[in-house]
């Protein structure tokens, strides 16, 4: 029937209603905005263990928990936030935003993008069920080191599988995202045309699909060590426990810049926005971003000095290190080059971008200092390598995922947030962050080891400052849904060009954004005014 | 690739964007039904049948899923635009396999050069031949300290390259001619030669996996050589084990695109499945050239 064959391009159809709207959408917009919603549920599950975490360390002494389970909530609080709430953000502002900003109809391979999302509840249900069964969740911290971790219950082939999942769908996230990128742009976005978000989250894309069968292969070898009695991990029979921290290190450091490298793009958005001036040095930041993504590869072993290695391999790994502060520095100068004489506004997305570029800036800094093998001896598993990583992570990257949100919030609802709200969300934000993650320098400083839930009590009063920051800043979080919920529901009116300063072709199409977009490509004028990086 | 224009588009009309599908969600209860039936077994809760349900499912999702593409295919539904994002789906989806035998050959030549000299008191490890472990003797192939052997006195042998593994060799890399032969028969419209040469491929793909299986069985009986044996034995059978794996889903891949040429799918200038097909094995047959090298031969 030829009228069958017209309704597949129909793009006036009726989507279906109701929970299976949702479920067998292929729409980029709203896998989107199913990434968003999931990420969301996670960072309040894996905050909730970070209450539990900070609640135990509130005063030395074991107060609510029993060690095992202070182990437990420390290991699956990093692989939900990890896995769970960053990485899925990100892929959910790619999908809502990539299509709409190269001039796209939709991701390139749409059935697959609903499949890499469909299977991350599952892959989170099967980590966490692990609560439930003999010898509780994992324990044995995020990075899954053997020997230790082998020592869990039955929860680890659990842990193990989840793993898996998530990397499959990690796999099939990315793959779509390069495809999209590579081959659905409008003629005339040429690539060095493209946002900033664009280009970090394809230079994040690469690092994704070179590492994560990485990590697969190294948690199947211990599958494998745990079950079926081979000797990867085990020096009896000839292999090496630090074997795996090689190999997961491996993944790991380019995981890093995984969950840092699209907060990148999106500040370099921001920041001209609200500066009302284009991004100063747009192809540096592009260069730099793909020197950041080449060096994350032959780092990996600075996670690891303290473990006995050749002399020659800890120069190699602290210089290359080092090197990562040149491109990161001409990203921060080209930020506040940006800002120089600019026409600034502090809209919430804007407090959000300059929070992230002072306090990443500092995590940054305690990054280096970490980078020196020497210094690190005394650093390594303490809390200043906790406050470091919190540091790039939490002001870092989820501070780049709320200015996003709040940026991008007024074109996917058509309304614009309550900027009042939006600033006590930010303030509460930036303040507590800082009572609850700078003391831990401090803490680290003066010798208190990481993922205990004891301590001695000389640590008891900056334990107590982190604690209760830590309070402050996980209830004011709950603004954030509040928010959202309350810009969804209605508000302002949003105009297509939300903020006056804006450029891209996100701002070209009306607010909210229509179910299907550039369905007919943009022209070259629409192409070039938004390009005014 | 990476054009300035890309031509999205421009061509033969719009690009095919599906409005929604079932086969995801299926695909998701499949996987996590295959886990915990995994899970299950290793844990010992329920017996081998735990794989039996998610394993259906996923089969059942794959028929669907498939299905469904290849009828939209023949349809007419995808422009040039769509096949070429499945061409690059496939190259990243092969670049991600890469990776993961990256994985397995990172270990291998950790172990060899490494960790085992290490042991055997390398270096500034002199104090593990001094201390921990003053009889092993570190060289390669070994199966530790420890001797983890099913033989009594800890010994075991490997597999001769030239042997079994040269002729293995010589059958995948004789399957890569084949399928080039096809190839080239499909876009020269030669139909017949298409079908013999294509079924030659799977053939050999299976011969392949057949022999694998006799040396392994040989392995295990007479030469002491098992997954348990050291760390030889964890690499050479996590590595040609995870290889074998791939040729059989690789040759069940050829036989699904013999069965399509038989039913006449593929034109001379269209045939992504094809050649999606043919990339993967070479793929295969690459890794199979690393494995020969570096695991059997030197």
């Amino acid at each position: 029937m030829a009228h069958e064959h017209a309704a597949a391009h129909d793009d006036h159809h009726q989507a279906p209603t109701g929970l299976m709207r949702w479920i067998k959408t292929t729409n980029h917009k709203d896998i989107g905005t199913l990434y968003l919603i999931f990420s969301a549920v996670m960072f309040f599950v894996g905050g909730a263990m970070a209450m539990v975490i900070r609640a135990e360390l509130f005063k030395p002494g074991m107060q609510f928990v029993d060690p095992s389970f202070f182990n437990s909530m420390t290991t699956v609080h990093a692989l939900a936030m990890i896995f769970g709430a960053v990485m899925p953000a990100w892929v959910g502002l790619a999908n809502w935003m990539i299509p709409l900003q190269i001039g796209a109809p939709d991701m390139a391979l749409p059935r697959m993008n609903n499949f890499s999302f469909w299977i991350l509840p599952f892959a989170f249900t099967l980590l966490l069920i692990g609560f439930f069964v003999p010898g509780g969740a994992p324990a044995g911290g995020w990075t899954l080191y053997p020997p230790l971790v082998l020592q869990g219950g039955d929860s680890l082939p659990m842990a193990i599988f989840a793993v898996h999942l998530m990397g499959a769908s990690s796999i099939m996230g990315v793959i779509n995202v390069i495809v999209t990128i590579m081959n659905m742009r409008a003629p005339g976005m040429t690539l060095l045309r493209m946002p900033l978000f664009v280009w970090t989250w394809l230079i994040t894309a690469y690092l994704l699909i070179a590492v994560m069968p990485v990590l697969a292969g190294a948690v199947t070898m211990l599958l494998t060590d745990h079950f079926f009695g081979t000797s990867f991990f085990s020096a009896a029979g000839g292999g090496d426990p630090v074997m795996f921290q090689h190999i997961f290190w491996f993944f790991g450091h380019p995981e890093v810049y995984i969950l840092i490298l699209p907060a990148f793009g999106i500040v370099s958005e921001i920041i001209p926005t609200f500066s009302r001036k284009p991004l100063f040095g747009y192809e540096a930041m592009v260069y730099a971003s793909a020197s950041i993504a080449f060096l994350s590869f032959i780092v990996w072993a600075h996670h690891m000095f303290t473990v006995g290695m050749p002399l020659a391999g800890q120069m190699f790994f602290m210089l290359s290190t080092m090197l990562i502060a040149i491109p990161t520095g001409v990203k921060v100068f080209n930020w506040c080059a940006t800002l120089w004489r600019g026409s600034l506004t502090f809209e919430t997305p804007m407090l959000f971008a300059l929070a992230f570029l002072f306090l990443f800036t500092c995590g940054g800094f305690s990054g280096l200092m970490l980078a020196i093998v020497p210094a690190d001896f005394q650093y390594h598993d303490t809390y200043f390598v906790v406050a470091h990583f919190h540091y790039v992570l939490v002001p870092g990257a989820v501070f780049a995922i709320m200015a996003g949100v709040y940026y991008w919030m007024p074109k996917w609802t058509g309304h614009m947030y309550d900027e009042k709200l939006g600033k006590w969300h930010f303030w509460l934000s930036a303040i507590f962050v800082n009572v609850l993650f700078f003391p831990q320098h401090f803490l680290g400083l003066a010798g208190m080891p990481r993922r205990i839930p004891d301590y001695s009590t000389q640590f008891a009063d900056w334990n107590m400052v982190s604690s209760l920051g830590a309070f402050g800043f996980g209830l004011s979080q709950l603004l954030f849904p509040y928010i959202i919920w309350k810009c969804v529901k209605g508000g302002a009116p949003a105009p297509a060009r939300a903020w006056e300063g804006a450029h891209g072709l996100e701002w070209e199409v009306p607010s909210p954004a229509p179910h299907h977009t550039w369905d007919e490509a943009p022209s070259m004028a629409v192409i070039a005014r938004g390009a005014e990086h | 690739m990476a054009t300035s224009h890309a031509p999205s588009h421009a061509d033969n009309g719009k690009y095919y964007v599906p409005h929604d599908t079932q086969w995801p969600i299926i695909g998701s209860v499949a996987l996590f039904t295959l886990m915990l039936g995994v899970v299950s077994y290793l844990n010992e809760w329920a017996g081998g049948w735990a794989f039996i349900p998610g394993a259906a499912i996923l089969a059942f999702m794959f028929f669907g899923w498939f299905g469904t593409v290849i009828d939209e295919n023949e349809r007419g539904m995808y422009n040039l635009a769509v096949d070429r994002s499945f061409r690059m789906g496939m190259i990243w989806f092969i670049f991600s396999e890469i990776m993961f035998f990256a994985a397995f050959f990172g270990a291998l030549f950790y172990a060899r050069t490494l960790s085992v000299p290490w042991i055997g008191g390398e270096g500034v490890k002199v104090f593990n031949k001094i201390f921990l472990w003053p009889e092993f003797n570190a060289g390669w192939p070994s199966n530790g300290p420890a001797q983890l052997s099913p033989r009594e006195n800890g010994s075991f042998e490997v597999i001769p390259a030239f042997g079994l593994p040269a002729i293995n060799t010589l059958i995948l890399l004789t399957s890569g001619v084949t399928i080039t032969i096809a190839h080239h028969a499909l876009k020269a419209g030669n139909r017949a030669m298409l079908n013999v040469f294509l079924a030659a491929t799977f053939l050999l793909g299976f011969l392949f996996v057949g022999l694998q299986a006799t040396e392994y069985m040989e392995a295990y009986q007479h030469y002491g050589l098992q997954l348990g044996t050291g760390i030889y034995g964890s690499t050479f059978f996590m590595l040609t084990g995870f290889h074998g794996l791939h040729v059989t889903i690789g040759a069940i891949m050829l036989t699904v695109i013999w069965l399509r040429t038989m039913k006449g799918h593929f034109t001379p200038t269209r045939h992504f499945g094809f050649e999606a097909v043919a990339w993967y094995w070479h793929f295969v047959d690459v890794v199979w050239l690393g494995l020969f090298v570096f695991v059997y031969w030197i």
